[in-house]
């Protein structure tokens, strides 16, 4: 164990501003120890009144994070969990990148979380027993006391913070071994749930401050469309309007005592809208066009054998997927004061150091003048990976000289977003004399979220591809390609991100290779999953054991090849993203044609479970959205216009539609991987292979209810 | 261009009752009640999701019967009850925001407390619901977290029967 700098732990206290604190600066990943450039991951403070405050530096949206990532820095500390209390972290450069998004909070925070209290564990019991005078291996912790068994003394971590701050971190503390975990693993009660069930939670959109006002834009109606001038004569008349001015080139804003009062004062304002190059755009054709790309230069993404010499049965299909829009429950917001040579934030976001940089950016502020506060969010589904929203609360605060709140309606939301990208898949196998394949290739066409924000990946590859389009079986010859293309429809990272749209069309076309076969589709991935095999992927590689485990539990829970009720049929598809393994089992009957989901068997494989309460409202959450995307999640783009606008036209599910979600894991005890995202993927293909059982139709577009 | 005129509304001075106080407020008496509950009033555990009566969050009770605020005019409440979330338990928490805690039901929370005000309508009408029952009312409130399995047993235990 090395000790770290004490001037920086010092520092770290006062910055603080608490008497008792025990602060720690962990390497942020093990590669960059002794580099010299810590950033510390963790935070903790013990007060005297044994009160323990764990800092949580990623951002809740509904996944649980101030409850999961505390339980996993508490069950190393050995602390008494009714004794925890939690901090949100706004943006930092404390806590490395605080993004969250990528199903990464708990598989990315695990072992700096378990090293922090780990470490704080081992400072608390070296205090008592300095103060005993006795050996330290003759102590012990547990619930949130250190232990002296042979003399009966014990004391609490209040008793012993100020000592124990005074002690050197260790680096490398000693972690528990998953059999004797008493925190992690457990249901525990989520932290946040008496706060959402009073009404007193506060999120984004609740926020105040005093004398601020509220604002909302008036936006272009058209795709990269301007304002080319306005007429704020009658907005004016509204009772408490105060400011009406041009944010940016495509914007108004109205400010008003009210959201009311802006809502209305936007509804009367006049704007002459330059629609600009995309009046004409429409989405069928940028789906045609997608398809007429489908055979251009692409990159590769994974090969092995050759598919090209391949000879025996040769099977082709297309799929096709509509851009989609997060919807999440709590419409586009942010608060800013802006005062001259400084900007603070309240923000619902899932990027607060991004924020923090673009209103830096957008303000002519640097970096370290802008304080960005994250509330609560109503959802977020990627949506608030977005900076949008900040910076325009800070350029509306700047232009009206007011603290202020901006807020989005449902329609600006739907119509101003940024979208799930349209997909185009091509696929083709060969297959032998018994029906299985011997060679696979998959065509992925798709604009890249990433190259549209500026960022395109190595050899023109969109980074997330590498995370989520995983290629799950073995196929002695096998291929996916990427074609890039472009669009003006503004992207962005929708929950699950391309493995929606891979995992639909893979996971629907090994089906119909089955159908072709002769065989059980069941049968026919547990046969391409049969020899252990790691499939490497880019950075990752994919078990074909874990798979295989995900899928046969899915199936046995299921009742797969059991009779089922009259007219029901099952419908079975896997795939893998984030790290995890996921299988799911989905049951319908048809209603005048249309597919009813009675129940969906969903077993995942992430690893060790932090808390299998919140793991199972990630997975009943995840199917729940993934059913919403397969039967109506579409964004339609006519004269350059989003078509839809609220919930009427863009329509989730309803609790009518919503089928019994069953969730399963798999035991583990290898490390967290993903949970948020990769129950989404297998639900689309798992749902119309059942339509398939039951009517031999094969949906090879999404929506499913188009 | 296309030409608006606004139509000016005086402020009126009107007396809500809100969770069994009086409480006076000047406003335009257009505006949703959603927005006076909100802004005017801070009672924000009311939540604006869609403004057009479609998703539910807005609910609260006006003289026992849930009703979307975003879609009621401030005006037309004078002289009823109107109870929000805030005020849906006289004191502590109301049997269903305690099987709603027991049931872990809320993700996000952000629609919760209008689930819970729809809900808490229905049993106050129909103490033991069917299955079917509660998903005809419930079916008006959305959740995109995907949280009805979880409402849906939290109902039924506060109903006091398993289902």
């Amino acid at each position: 164990m090395s000790p770290l700098s004490r001037r920086e732990f010092v520092t770290m206290g006062v910055a603080a501003g608490a008497g008792l604190v025990i602060g720690f600066y962990l390497p942020h990943g093990s590669s960059s120890a002794g580099s010299g450039a810590f950033s510390p991951n963790a935070y903790l403070k013990i007060d005297a009144d044994g009160r323990i405050t764990v800092v949580v530096a990623r951002s809740e949206m509904g996944q649980g994070v101030r409850t999961s990532l505390p339980m996993i820095l508490a069950e190393e500390l050995e602390a008494d969990w009714k004794q925890i209390a939690i901090e949100q972290a706004g943006a930092s450069t404390l806590y490395g990148d605080q993004t969250t998004g990528g199903s990464a909070s708990v598989r990315t925070t695990w072992d700096p979380m378990r090293k922090a209290g780990a470490a704080a564990r081992e400072m608390l019991i070296s205090a008592a027993a300095l103060k005993w005078g006795v050996p330290r291996a003759s102590c012990t912790a547990e619930n949130s006391y250190v232990i002296h068994a042979a003399s009966n003394r014990r004391l609490g971590y209040g008793e012993l913070a100020n000592q124990a701050s005074a002690l050197p971190v260790p680096t490398d503390p000693p972690l528990k071994q998953a059999k004797d975990y008493r925190i992690v693993g457990k249901s525990l009660p989520r932290l946040d749930t008496p706060f959402k069930v009073e009404g007193t939670a506060e999120f984004g959109i609740d926020f105040r401050l005093p004398g601020m006002k509220c604002a909302v834009l008036a936006r272009c109606p058209v795709i990269g469309g301007r304002a080319a001038s306005f007429d704020d004569k009658e907005s004016r008349k509204i009772s408490g309007v105060g400011y009406v001015g041009k944010i940016g080139d495509s914007a108004i804003a109205v400010v008003a005592d009210s959201v009311w009062g802006a809502l209305e004062g936007r509804r009367v304002l006049n704007v002459q809208w330059d629609e600009g190059p995309n009046k004409d755009l429409n989405s069928t054709a940028i789906l045609d066009g997608l398809k007429k790309s489908a055979t251009g230069k692409s990159a590769t993404l994974y090969s092995t054998g050759d598919v090209s010499k391949a000879s025996g049965r040769r099977m082709q299909a297309s799929y096709q997927l509509p851009f989609m829009a997060h919807a999440a429950m709590e419409p586009g917001n942010c608060t800013a004061d802006f005062r001259g040579s400084s900007c603070e934030l309240w923000a619902p976001t899932q990027v607060p150091q991004d924020v923090r940089d673009s209103v830096a950016q957008a303000t002519g502020l640097a970096p370290d003048q802008v304080k960005v506060n994250v509330t609560l969010m109503g959802g977020g589904f990627g949506r608030r990976l977005e900076h949008d929203y900040g910076v325009e609360a800070a350029l509306v605060a700047k232009a009206a000289n007011v603290p202020v709140k901006v807020i989005w309606t449902r329609e600006d939301d739907m119509r101003n977003s940024t979208y799930r990208p349209a997909s185009y898949h091509l696929l083709s196998a060969t297959l032998d004399g018994a029906g299985w394949p011997v060679a696979f290739s998959h065509r992925i066409v798709s604009p890249s979220i990433s190259a549209q924000k500026g960022q395109p990946g190595d050899g023109g590859v969109d980074p997330d591809l590498k995370d989520e389009a995983a290629l799950i079986y073995s196929f002695p010859s096998a291929s996916l390609e990427y074609v890039d293309t472009t669009t003006p429809v503004p992207l962005g990272w929708m929950r699950s991100v391309y493995a929606l749209q891979v995992g639909f069309a893979s996971e629907s076309f090994i089906d119909e290779l089955a159908a072709a076969a002769g065989k059980n589709p069941l049968d026919y991935r547990l046969h391409l999953l049969a020899k252990d095999e790691d499939i490497k992927y880019f950075d990752s590689a994919w078990h074909t054991a874990r798979m295989r485990g995900a899928l046969q539990l899915a199936a046995e829970k299921a009742g797969w090849g059991e009779p089922l009720a009259a007219g029901h049929y099952q419908g079975i598809a896997c795939f893998g993203c984030f790290n995890s393994y996921m299988a799911e089992v989905v049951e319908i009957s048809m209603e005048n044609d249309q597919p009813r989901v009675h129940r969906v068997v969903a077993v995942i494989d992430c690893g060790q479970v932090v808390n299998p309460n919140i793991l199972e409202q990630q997975i009943q959450g995840g199917v729940i959205f993934a059913l919403t995307n397969a039967l109506r999640g579409q964004i339609t783009i006519d004269k350059g216009r989003v078509v839809q606008g609220n919930f009427d036209d863009y329509a989730p599910i309803r609790m009518n539609e919503a089928p019994v979600v069953e969730a399963y894991f798999v035991p583990s005890t290898e490390a967290p991987t993903g949970a948020g995202e990769p129950p989404v993927p297998p639900l689309a293909p798992a749902l119309c292979n059942a339509i398939f059982a039951a009517t031999k139709k094969r949906i090879r577009a999404l929506p499913i209810l188009a | 261009m296309s030409v608006h005129t606004a139509i000016q509304f005086a402020m009126a001075d009107i007396t809500l009752r809100i969770n069994g106080s009086n409480r006076k407020v000047s406003v335009s008496p257009e505006t949703p009640l959603l927005w006076v509950l909100r802004d005017t009033l801070q009672l924000t555990g009311t939540k604006f999701g869609c403004g057009a009566g479609l998703c539910g969050a807005c609910t609260v009770h006006l003289d026992g019967a849930a009703v979307r605020s975003c879609s009621i005019p401030v005006a037309q409440t004078g002289g009823k009850n109107i109870t929000t979330i805030e005020g849906l338990a006289a004191n502590g928490l109301h049997a269903l925001q305690q099987a709603w805690i027991a049931e872990q039901v809320p993700q996000c929370g952000y629609c919760q407390t209008g689930q819970i005000m729809a809900a808490a309508a229905l049993l106050a009408k129909t103490p033991q619901p069917s299955d079917e029952q509660i998903t005809q009312t419930m079916s008006g409130n959305l959740c995109r977290c995907g949280t009805y399995d979880r409402i849906r047993r939290a109902i039924h235990r506060a109903a006091g029967g398993a289902r």
